[in-house]
Parts: structure tokens; C-alpha cells; sequence
């Protein structure tokens, strides 16, 4: 049996970087220490690559493999995205790695691995592929949270979210092994064509969608299942909570709305007034959370369980409007926790000085980089002329076009909510005196290229919003 | 012919004491174990689901699934025991140090 060669050039992207992984795992053990530095260059090249092989099956749309992967729109998007993520981090370890002491090899290799593994959820069409892609993302993070394993709050961070997410893997599991029993079919298409006939258990069939929530949306990092978060955000490096906040997050939201939009679209009124209820809840306590919080990775933390609250407004929307507005918000967001998480990982060296009262007098030691960190601020925010705006206003606008007033007024009093945290940084680092000896260490080139290209991504996306706007609205996925 | 219902029920079961293992035990290895019987759990549903519609699908998952499985244990062994090395402990009520 011969694999047609459009199916390959269907999944290039996920070929490309499964070449150069293993090549950085062939390579490295023949560099000689200082060299070590050489695998990140590598994993920069199949990371761009790799983007560029996106064009591929961008030009052959359609269904691979007998229609386990599905490649259109939707899918392309996604691809460009998550590939976008992946280069910006791996560019972003480049000082980290070496500064911290950290094995380098591995570390791209793993990040590689796990960009393979949200490929395929972004255009897999079937729940055992979505589920494979799903656990290579998880069980590459595992190991990426606790990289410092000499240090103890590194492996405390991977211990939790090991135990979390693999029980969560399991609820997911159980959730898919009852659709299957409903349905006879794990195929997204054909579940959807089985529910909407009336055929199969119905009662199976939501328990089993209930279960599947669980499971996504303890990975989403939806209340109440966000408990992990802020834990593993703290006690992961850096870079890896930046990669974790946007990669896995834009991924699983892919297969999140492919499955629940496709397959249990038949469904869909015993799902959306779930999604309306755990926005709110979401939203509120991300934000309250924030609200609390000294150590700055723990407040990115729970303003990223608050975004994620925003996102499912547009999600609860349930048109083709509210998910061209999550295609949008997830660029947006992407670039500004990318940005910001990269400052943290400069400021805070050696993990050490996470307090947000470390950030005083930033302007005066570094005005650049507290003019960067407070761009990324003030567009999480959702201030005009940030990305963060525009992503937020295309979700209101969605919302309210879908009649959810109530929804809406919740997320526009949480957005001001947060300002009190956001500013409350800015505050610090502009009007307070620096304290402490901090050292002034100086940008590396390549914080500079990550800073340079996140900035002026968020402050483009606030200005000329309509070609990413565009390309988001082309690449929704069709609603019945 | 035993019926489905059957190995439903057994399947539930495993679930239910998978869950509770989970939830109940301090020992992290038994939470472990408990959660491989939740996967467990699955991989009869899944076969006995296999029967019932007469394809072939479940069989296929349930192999992917102990694949899977596998790997997520070698992992999770791997940082439990980076985690003793410094810690000097198993018991999950000690991982205290990231909180609020």
C-alpha cells in the first residue's frame, strides 16, 4: 500500500519538523559542549521551514489519510500561528538555555516534537488523532516544565501538571470511548451525521460530550478546572510558560471548536449555555485571581485563565463571526503574552527575582524594555491601537450579535477589572525607585529580534487590523 | 453471549475506583496506578463497543491508547523521580511549595 504523495504534502509541515527534531537528537551528542548552542540554530531553520512547507498544503487543500487529517482553512491558520509561536520561542531561549545552564539539545527537540503534536490537532478530523495529538503536546510539556530538575519548584510545577493533565487525558478518553459507543464512528463528519439523524444513544452521546468538555477544558485551563495553572506557569522556565500560555492554548482551542462545531454541532443546545456559564466564570475568577498576585508569572497566569474566559464569549457566539473574532483574539494574544513573557524571563534571571516589586524603576535601568513590557500591558488590557483592542472588540461584537447582552457586560467590567493589575505593573515600574542591587544585564540580539517582532505585531495588529482580520474570516470553519 | 451492558458496567466500575484512587490516595505511584486503571477503563469501553457496532475502530484506539499510556508512565516516573531526588518524598500532600 502507497501513500498518495498529496497526502504528504498535506501534513509537510509536521514532516518537516519531525526531520529536524530528530536530527537534533542525532547531533547533538557529537557537539562538543560549547557547541551545544548549534541545535537551537537548527531548530530556528525547521521551525522556518517548516512555516514555509505551510504553503503546501495551503495549496492542496482537502482531506489526507481517508480523511483523518482535514486541511483547509481553519487548519492553515492555525498551522501559520502555532508555527509563528514556536520560532519566536525558540529564539527567545536561545540566552535563556545557556544562562540557566540547561541542557539545549532536548529542550528544542522536545519543542519541535510538541509543535508536531498541535499541527495535528489543528487539522485532525478524527478523535483518535486529535487525542494523539493532544498527548504528543502533553507529554513533551510535561517534560518541558520540570526542565530545571535540580530545582524543586520545577519539579513540583511538572508533578501537578503531570497528575492533572493526564487524569484530565483520561476523562477525555472515557468522554471519546462513550461518543464512539453512541455513534459507532470516530470521525468527526460522521458523528455529526449520526447525531443529527437521531440515530445512535443520545443520553451516551452527552455524557460522553460532557467528559470530552472536562478534558478540553482542563487543558484550556477553563474554571474550574484552572487550579494547575498558575502553579505550573511559576515553577515551569520561562520560555516554556510563554510557549505553554500560547501554543498548547491556541492548539487544543483548535480541536475545541473543530469537534464541538462539527461533530456535536447537532447537539449544539445542550453546549452553548455550558460555554456561557464557564465564560463567566472564567473570566471572574481569572480576573479576582490576578487581582491578588505578587509574583508577576502567577499574575500572567491568571490573566491568561481570563483570557481564555473572553475567548468563549466568541465561542458561545456560535456563528461564523464569533470564531473569525477567536482566530483573530489568538494572534493578538499570542504575541502580547510571547512579548511579555520573554521581558519576564530577561528581568527575572535565574528565576529568581519574580516580584512584581522587582520591576521598579525598570524605566531607569531599562527604558526600552519597560516601554515594551507596558505595550504588552496596555494591550491585554485591550487599549485602542494594541492588538488587544481589536481582538477584544471582534469578540464583543460577536457576542452582541448573537444576543448575549449579559455575556458581553460581563467582559467588558472584567477588561476594566484588570486594568488594576496590568497598571499596577506599569505603576511600579515608572513611578517607583529601583530597589535591591539588580544588575543591569544587557539585551541580548536575539531578545531584541523576539521584542522587536511582538511589539510591533501587537501595535500593527491595533493599527492595520484587516489583513489578519481577513485571512481569520476566510479560514472559518463552515457552520451548518 | 455476554451482553454489552456487561462490560459497560465492569468499565464504570474501574472508572469510579480510578477516580476515587486519584482523588483519595497521598502516594503519587498509587495515584499512578489509579489512573492507569481509569485508562483501563477505556480500553474496555472501547472494546466492547468494537463489538457492538462490529468494526474494527475500538481495537485500534485501545492499541494506541496502551501506546500512549506507556510513554505518559515512563514520563511521569521520570519527573517523580527527579522530584524524590530532591525532595526525598512521594507523598503528594508535600508538594507545597507553589500555592496562591
Amino acid at each position: 500500500m502507497s501513500v498518495p504523495v498529496t497526502d504528504l504534502l498535506r501534513i509537510l509541515p509536521e514532516l518537516v519538523l519531525a526531520v529536524f527534531g530528530t536530527l537534533i537528537v542525532l547531533v547533538e551528542p557529537f557537539l562538543r559542549r560549547t557547541q551545544k548552542s548549534l541545535t537551537g540554530y537548527i531548530a530556528l531553520i525547521g521551525a522556518l521551514l517548516a512555516l514555509l512547507s505551510t504553503l503546501a498544503p495551503a495549496m492542496y487543500p482537502g482531506p489526507a489519510f481517508n480523511g483523518l487529517v482535514l486541511v483547509d482553512g481553519f487548519s492553515i491558520f492555525f498551522h501559520f500561528l502555532l508555527l509563528m509561536i514556536t520560532t519566536l520561542t525558540i529564539v527567545a531561549s536561545f540566552r535563556y538555555l545557556e544562562r540557566e545552564g540547561l541542557p539545549q539539545g532536548e529542550f528544542y527537540a522536545l519543542l519541535l516534537f510538541a509543535t508536531i503534536g498541535m499541527g495535528l490537532m489543528a487539522s485532525g478530523n478524527e478523535l483518535v488523532l486529535v487525542f494523539l495529538g493532544l498527548e504528543t503536546v502533553s507529554i513533551a510539556t510535561y517534560v518541558l516544565v520540570g526542565f530545571r530538575r535540580t530545582e524543586v519548584r520545577s519539579n513540583e510545577a511538572a508533578m501537578k501538571y503531570f497528575l492533572l493533565g493526564s487524569f484530565a487525558t483520561a476523562f477525555m478518553l472515557y468522554g471519546i470511548a462513550l461518543l464512539f459507543g453512541a455513534t459507532g464512528t470516530t470521525f468527526l463528519p460522521d458523528i455529526a451525521r449520526q447525531l443529527a439523524e437521531g440515530g445512535g444513544m443520545r443520553t451516551l452521546a452527552l455524557m460522553g460530550m460532557g467528559l470530552l468538555f472536562v478534558g478540553l477544558g482542563f487543558k484550556l485551563a477553563l474554571v474550574p478546572f484552572q487550579a494547575w495553572v498558575p502553579d505550573v506557569y511559576e515553577g515551569a522556565p520561562t520560555p516554556v510558560t510563554a510557549f505553554l500560555s500560547a501554543g498548547p492554548k491556541a492548539a487544543v482551542l483548535a480541536a475545541f471548536l473543530r469537534i464541538f462545531f462539527t461533530a456535536l454541532e447537532p447537539l449544539s443546545g445542550s453546549w452553548v449555555w455550558v460555554i456561557w456559564a464557564t465564560a463567566i466564570l472564567t473570566m471572574c475568577i481569572g480576573n479576582l485571581g490576578a487581582l491578588m498576585q505578587d509574583n508577576i508569572k502567577r499574575m500572567l497566569a491568571y490573566s491568561s485563565i481570563a483570557h481564555a474566559g473572553y475567548i468563549l464569549i466568541a465561542f458561545a457566539a456560535h456563528s461564523e463571526l464569533g470564531i473569525a473574532a477567536v482566530l483573530f483574539y489568538l494572534v493578538a494574544y499570542a504575541l502580547m503574552k510571547l512579548g511579555a513573557f520573554s521581558i519576564v524571563s530577561h528581568v527575572s534571571a535565574g528565576e529568581a527575582h519574580q516580584s512584581i516589586d522587582d520591576y521598579a524603576g525598570l524605566h531607569a535601568r531599562h527604558p526600552l524594555l519597560a516601554a515594551c513590557l507596558t505595550v504588552f500591558l496596555l494591550s491585554l488590557i485591550g487599549i485602542p491601537l494594541t492588538g488587544g483592542f481589536f481582538g477584544k472588540l471582534y469578540i464583543f461584537t460577536a457576542g452582541i450579535d448573537a444576543n448575549l447582552m449579559g455575556l458581553v457586560i460581563v467582559g467588558v467590567v472584567n477588561s476594566a477589572l484588570s486594568a488594576a493589575y496590568y497598571l499596577r505593573v506599569v505603576k511600579v515600574m515608572y513611578m517607583s525607585e529601583p530597589q535591591g542591587n539588580l544588575a543591569v544585564v544587557p539585551v541580548p540580539a536575539s531578545l531584541v529580534f523576539v521584542l522587536t517582532l511582538t511589539v510591533l505585531g501587537t501595535i500593527g495588529l491595533g493599527v492595520f487590523p484587516s489583513p489578519i482580520l481577513q485571512f481569520a474570516q476566510q479560514s472559518v470553519l463552515p457552520l451548518p | 453471549m455476554v451482553p454489552t451492558w456487561h462490560y459497560l458496567a465492569l468499565a464504570a466500575a474501574l472508572f469510579t475506583v480510578g477516580v476515587i484512587g486519584v482523588l483519595t490516595r497521598r502516594n503519587i505511584i498509587i495515584i499512578f496506578m489509579s489512573l492507569e486503571l481509569i485508562l483501563n477503563a477505556v480500553n474496555i469501553n472501547l472494546i466492547a463497543f468494537a463489538r457492538h457496532w462490529g468494526s474494527v475502530d475500538g481495537h485500534i484506539f485501545a492499541i494506541f491508547i496502551i501506546t500512549v499510556a506507556a510513554a505518559e508512565a515512563a514520563v511521569g516516573l521520570g519527573i517523580l523521580i527527579a522530584f524524590f531526588r530532591n525532595r526525598d518524598t512521594v507523598n503528594a500532600d508535600e508538594i507545597d511549595l507553589l500555592k496562591w
